[in-house]
C-alpha cells in the first residue's frame, strides 16, 4: 500500500474509532458492569485504538517524508503539492493516476507538471506542501454543490490527531479515576432543592465517557475534514459536545447556565463562519480544500480546483489573489451587461468576461468578498477559541468536570478555532490576518489581566487559556504560521497537565479557592512538580539560545515573529508590546498560582491536614504529560522536530512572506517566518521573552513566596484597576447590558403582545365560535334530534300496535291466510274486471 | 235436488257434461278447502297436519288435471307430463314436511304434554 491510501485508512479509522464507543455506551452503557463502571474501559479502549492509529500514521509519515529540513521551511526543500485520492472504500472517484503516489514515495520528486517547475530555486515559496486529499463518501451532488465526507491530510493534521488523541488518552485515564464518585448515587451539595434537602441523584459514570467519545469524535472530524462544509458540520458537534460536558452537573443553575453560556456565544461565532461559507461556496462554488477530481459525465477525469489553489494559483506561484468567482460575482453588474451585449452568443461573452476579469481585479473587484470571507471564517474561530469578544463563554466552561476542562482546553474545542485558522491560512488576505492579529493581541492582553487577580485556580488557568489562544491568533495574524501552530501543540501539551495537576488539588483540598490553598508541596509532591514544570513551560522557560521547556521554543517564535512584524509594519508596534508584556503577566499569574497553591504555609489547616495525593491513575498521566511539556519542543540531532514537521504542511506560497492590503489604507508587510529566527531579531526576542518572564516570575515570587511587597496593599494602593479587573473588565455586565437585557426586554415586550393582544384575540375568535356553536347545538338537539326522535316514536308506537297481531295462535294465522288469498283473489278479479270490461 | 243442481248455472255442467278438467279441479277445490277448513279449525297438531296433506294432495290433483292433453293444445313442446313431475316434487315435498312437523309435534309434546296448537304461542308478539 502507498502513502496516499494508508494514511486515510489509519487516520479515518482513527477518527471513527471513538464513534464506535459512543454509540456502545450510548446503548450498553449502564449495562457495562456494575454502575456502569466498564464504560471507561470502553471509552479508554477507543481513544487508545485511536491513538496507536495515529501514531503508526505518525510513523508511517515520518517514514516517508523524514521532515528534517532546515528551519526555512520549503527553502531547501523540494516538497510538492499533491493530491491523491487513495483507493479507500467508498471513494466517489472512478480514476485516479497511479503514477503519482509513486512520486509521493519517490521522496521529494517534483510533480512532472510543469506549471511551476524550473526556476523554483529562486522562489522558494512556490513549493506546496505535501498533501493527500480525497473523498470518502459523496453525500449530496447537486448543481455547483458538492458535500462530501473526505480527508485532507498533511503534517498538521497528523500532528493533531496524535496530539487530540494523546491527550485525550491521557484525559481518560484521569477521568476514570476523577469521576469514581458518579459510580454510585450522588448528593449533589451545591443544589438545593425545594424542601431543603440535597439533591440526590444517580450516578452518570457512562454518560461522561459516552460525551467524551463523541467529543474526540468530533474534534477529529474537524481536523481530518478535507472541506469547510465538513468542518462546519463537526464544528458544531464539537459545540454540542461541549454543552453536554459543561452542563454535566445540569441541576447546577450555574453549570446549565454555563453550558447554555457556551453554546449560545458558540451560536454567534457561527453565524459569522455560516457568512463566510456562503461568500466562499457563493462566488467560488467550491468548499474543498485541495483540488479535487470527479468523473464528468462522459467518464473523463474533471480536476476541479479547491479553495487553496483557487485562491492561490500555480500561475502566480501561489502568491494570493482574488480568485476569479470573486471578480466575477462583485463586478456582476458588469459581467449582466457584457451577457446582454452578447446574448446571442453566450460563448462569446463567457470569453470577453474571462478576458476582462485581470482588470477588474487589479480595479480592486472581489477584494472586500475575499476579506469577508476570511473575517466570516474568522468568526467562528472567535467563538470556538474563545477570542475577544466572544471570549466570555471560556471561563464559565470550568463548571464542567475538570478532565472536561482540561480536554475542552487543550486539544479539543479551543484548539479547533486556530487549528481553522491555519487550515485556513492560505486564504486569508493581508487585511484578515491584520485583524486577527489584533484580536489575538487584545485577547491576550484582557485574559492575562483578568487572570492576575482571578483567586479560582481553574479561572486562573481558564484564562490563561484565553490568552494563550490569543497568542496563537496573533502569531498567525503577524505571519508566524508555524510559530502559531507549534504553540497549539506544545500549548496542548502544559495546559492539559496544569488542568489535570489543578483537578488533582482540587479533588484533595475540595475546593477552587486559592485563598485556602497553601502548603500543599509537602502533601502532594507529585502533583506540585508536575505542575512547576506546566508552568515553567507555559511562561517559556529555559536557557537562552541553549535548551528550554517546549513553551520555550513556541513562545519564542511568536515573539520573533511579532517584532519581526513590528520592524516591517512600523505602525503596529503595539502588536509586539502586547505579546511581550502578555509574556510578564503570564509569567506573574502562573507564578502567583503556584505560589499560593504549594508554598507558604497553610491558610486553612482543616483543609491541609485532609489533603492528600492523588491515586496513581490520577498522577501518572500528569509525569507523562509532563515528561512531554518538557520535550515537545526540542528539535533532536539530525532536525528531527515538530517545528520542522509543521513546516511540510506550510501553505503554498507562504514561506516567503506577502504584502498587500487594502482595507486600512496601507500595505502591510508580512515578513517570511524564517526569517525570524536569525539574527538580531531572533536575539532580541529571545532576551525579551527571558527578561519578560524572569521579571514575571520574581515580581510573584516577591509578593507570594517572600511576602517582601504585601499584595493586598498592591490590591489597596490600585483600588479601581483591581475591582476593574477582579469583575472581568465587566464584560459579562456589559453584554448583559448590551444584549442579554435588550433581548429579554423585548422577549418581555413580545410576549406582553402575545399575551395582551394576540391571547385576547385569539380568546375571542374563540369565543364567538362558542356562541355559534351553541346555536347550532341547539338546532341540532331541537330541529335534527326532534326529527329523528319522531320518525323513530312513530316507528316504535307502530311496531307496539302491530305485536298484537301476533298471537302465536296458528289456526288464527291460517285464517288470516285463507283470508289473506281470498281477498287477493278477490281483488285481482275485480281489478281484472275493471280492466277488461274499462 | 239433482235436477235442481244441474240447472244451476255455475255448476249444473258437471253432471250434464262428460266427466272432463273441471270435474277433476272441483275434486282438487274440495280437498284443498277441505284441508283449509281442517287446519282452520282442527286443535290437535296431527290434525292440522293432516289438513296440510289435504291441501298439498288437493294442490296435486290440480297441477295433474292441468297437464291434461286436452288443454294442451298444439303448440306443447313438452312431453305433457310437467304436471304430473309437480306433483312427485308435491309428494316427496309433503313426506320430508311430514317428518320435520312430526319432530316438532314430538317435542312440543315432550315440552307440553299436549299436541294443543293453542298452547303453542310462545312466539307471540
Amino acid at each position: 500500500m502507498d502513502l496516499a491510501a494508508q494514511l486515510p485508512l489509519l487516520l479515518g479509522l482513527a477518527w471513527l474509532t471513538p464513534l464506535v464507543s459512543f454509540v456502545l455506551i450510548l446503548f450498553f452503557g449502564p449495562r457495562m458492569g456494575p454502575h456502569g463502571r466498564n464504560a471507561a474501559w470502553v471509552a479508554t479502549a477507543a481513544i487508545v485504538t485511536s491513538l496507536v492509529l495515529s501514531l503508526t500514521a505518525f510513523v508511517v509519515w515520518i517514514g516517508a517524508h523524514p521532515g528534517t529540513a532546515s528551519h526555512h521551511g520549503g527553502h531547501g526543500e523540494h516538497a510538492l503539492w499533491e493530491t491523491e485520492h487513495g483507493p479507500a472504500a467508498g471513494s466517489a472517484y472512478a480514476a485516479e493516476s497511479p503514477g503519482k503516489p509513486a512520486a509521493a514515495d519517490a521522496g521529494h520528486a517534483r510533480p512532472a507538471d510543469g506549471s511551476h517547475g524550473g526556476d523554483h530555486d529562486d522562489h522558494g515559496d512556490a513549493h506546496g506542501p505535501i498533501a493527500y486529499a480525497g473523498d470518502w463518501y459523496t453525500l449530496y451532488e447537486g448543481g455547483r454543490l458538492k458535500l462530501s465526507i473526505g480527508w485532507y491530510i498533511d503534517a498538521l493534521t497528523i500532528l493533531m490527531f496524535v496530539v487530540v488523541t494523546f491527550i485525550a488518552t491521557c484525559i481518560h485515564i484521569y477521568a476514570s479515576g476523577y469521576m469514581h464518585d458518579e459510580l454510585h448515587d450522588v448528593t449533589d451539595h451545591e443544589v438545593t432543592l425545594a424542601d431543603g434537602h440535597h439533591l440526590h441523584r444517580p450516578g452518570r459514570f457512562p454518560r461522561f465517557f459516552q460525551a467524551l467519545s463523541l467529543f474526540c469524535f468530533s474534534m477529529l472530524g474537524i481536523v481530518i475534514a478535507g472541506n469547510l462544509a465538513m468542518v462546519f458540520v463537526f464544528w458544531e458537534l464539537v459545540g454540542i459536545c461541549s454543552w453536554f460536558l459543561i452542563g454535566f452537573y445540569y441541576e447546577r443553575k450555574s453549570a446549565s447556565t454555563a453550558a447554555n453560556k457556551a453554546f449560545i456565544v458558540n451560536r454567534v461565532g457561527d453565524f459569522g463562519m455560516l457568512i463566510g461559507l456562503m461568500a466562499l461556496w457563493g462566488a467560488l462554488g467550491t468548499l474543498h480544500f485541495a483540488d479535487s477530481k470527479t468523473a464528468g459525465p462522459d467518464g473523463a477525469v474533471v480536476e476541479s480546483p479547491g479553495l487553496f489553489s483557487l485562491v492561490r494559483p500555480a500561475e502566480t506561484d501561489h502568491q494570493l489573489q482574488v480568485p476569479d468567482g470573486m471578480v466575477t460575482a462583485a463586478a456582476a453588474a458588469e459581467v449582466a451587461t457584457i451577457a446582454a451585449d452578447h446574448a446571442g452568443a453566450p460563448a462569446d461573452g463567457a470569453s470577453e468576461i474571462a478576458a476582462r476579469v485581470p482588470g477588474w481585479r487589479d480595479a480592486g473587484y472581489g477584494r472586500w468578498l475575499l476579506f469577508i470571507a476570511g473575517v466570516g471564517i474568522f468568526c467562528g474561530c472567535v467563538g470556538k477559541s474563545a477570542q475577544f469578544p466572544l471570549s466570555v463563554w471560556l471561563p464559565d466552561a470550568m463548571e464542567g468536570p475538570t478532565p472536561v476542562s482540561a480536554l475542552v482546553h487543550s486539544a479539543t474545542m479551543v484548539a479547533a478555532g486556530v487549528y481553522l485558522t491555519g487550515r485556513f491560512y492560505p486564504v486569508l488576505s493581508p487585511d484578515v490576518l491584520l485583524v486577527i492579529a489584533y484580536v489575538g493581541a487584545i485577547t491576550l492582553f484582557i485574559a492575562a489581566t483578568i487572570a492576575l487577580v482571578a483567586n479560582d485556580i481553574k479561572r486562573v488557568l481558564a484564562y490563561s487559556t484565553v490568552s494563550q489562544l490569543g497568542y496563537m491568533m496573533l502569531a498567525l495574524g503577524v505571519g508566524g504560521w508555524a510559530a502559531g501552530l507549534f504553540h497549539l501543540v506544545t500549548h496542548a501539551f502544559f495546559k492539559s497537565l496544569l488542568f489535570l495537576c489543578s483537578g488533582s488539588v482540587i479533588h484533595a483540598c475540595h475546593t477552587n479557592d486559592m485563598r485556602k490553598m497553601g502548603g500543599l508541596l509537602k502533601v502532594m509532591p507529585w502533583t506540585g512538580y508536575t505542575m512547576l514544570v506546566g508552568c515553567l513551560a507555559i511562561i517559556g522557560a529555559g536557557i537562552p539560545f541553549v535548551i528550554g521547556l517546549s513553551g520555550y521554543y513556541s513562545k519564542d517564535a511568536i515573539l520573533a515573529q511579532a517584532l519581526s512584524f513590528a520592524q516591517a509594519n512600523p505602525s503596529h508596534w503595539i502588536l509586539f508590546y502586547a505579546v511581550a508584556g502578555g509574556a510578564a503577566l503570564t509569567a506573574f499569574y502562573m507564578f502567583r498560582l503556584w505560589f499560593m497553591t504549594f508554598m507558604g504555609e497553610p491558610r486553612d489547616h482543616h483543609i491541609a491536614e485532609h489533603a492528600h495525593e492523588s491515586p496513581n491513575v490520577m498522577v501518572a498521566p500528569l509525569a507523562v504529560l509532563a515528561v512531554l511539556a518538557v520535550v515537545a519542543g526540542w528539535t533532536l540531532p539530525g532536525g528531527f522536530g515538530l517545528a520542522n514537521l509543521l513546516e511540510q504542511a506550510r501553505p503554498a506560497g507562504t514561506a516567503e512572506g506577502m504584502t498587500g492590503g487594502f482595507v486600512f489604507g496601507q500595505s502591510l508587510t508580512f515578513p517570511a517566518e524564517y526569517k525570524s529566527h536569525e539574527g538580531a531579531i531572533h536575539v532580541t526576542a529571545t532576551m525579551t521573552a527571558f527578561a519578560t518572564a524572569l521579571g514575571g516570575v520574581l515580581l510573584a515570587a516577591a509578593m507570594y513566596l517572600w511576602k517582601v511587597i504585601s499584595p493586598a496593599a498592591v490590591a489597596t494602593a490600585l483600588r479601581p484597576i483591581y475591582t476593574f479587573l477582579s469583575n472581568r473588565w465587566y464584560f459579562d455586565e456589559l453584554y448583559d447590558a448590551l444584549f442579554v437585557k435588550p433581548a429579554l426586554g423585548i422577549a418581555g415586550l413580545a410576549s406582553g403582545v402575545d399575551r395582551g393582544l394576540i391571547d385576547t384575540l385569539i380568546d375571542g375568535v374563540a369565543w364567538a365560535a362558542r356562541q355559534l356553536a351553541g346555536i347550532d347545538a341547539w338546532i341540532d338537539r331541537t330541529l335534527v334530534d326532534g326529527l329523528v326522535n319522531a320518525t323513530a316514536e312513530a316507528t316504535w308506537n307502530t311496531g307496539l300496535k302491530l305485536r298484537g297481531l301476533q298471537t302465536g295462535r296458528l289456526r288464527q294465522y291460517v285464517m288470516f291466510i285463507v283470508v289473506g288469498t281470498v281477498a287477493l283473489f278477490v281483488f285481482a278479479s275485480l281489478a281484472f274486471r275493471a280492466t277488461v270490461s274499462g | 235436488m239433482i235436477g235442481a243442481f244441474a240447472a244451476s248455472p255455475l255448476f249444473g255442467f258437471l253432471i250434464t257434461e262428460p266427466v272432463s278438467v273441471a270435474h277433476y279441479l272441483v275434486v282438487g277445490a274440495i280437498m284443498f278447502t277441505a284441508g283449509v277448513a281442517c287446519m282452520a279449525t282442527k286443535r290437535n297438531a296431527l290434525g292440522v297436519l293432516m289438513g296440510i296433506e289435504l291441501v298439498l294432495n288437493g294442490a296435486n290433483v290440480n297441477f295433474v288435471a292441468f297437464a291434461s292433453p286436452y288443454l294442451a293444445g298444439d303448440g306443447a313442446r313438452s312431453l305433457g307430463l310437467d304436471g304430473q313431475a309437480i306433483a312427485v316434487f308435491v309428494i316427496v315435498l309433503a313426506a320430508a314436511e311430514a317428518a320435520v312437523a312430526l319432530a316438532i309435534t314430538l317435542n312440543f309434546y315432550n315440552n307440553h304434554a299436549t299436541v294443543d296448537v293453542d298452547r303453542a304461542d310462545d312466539l307471540k308478539g
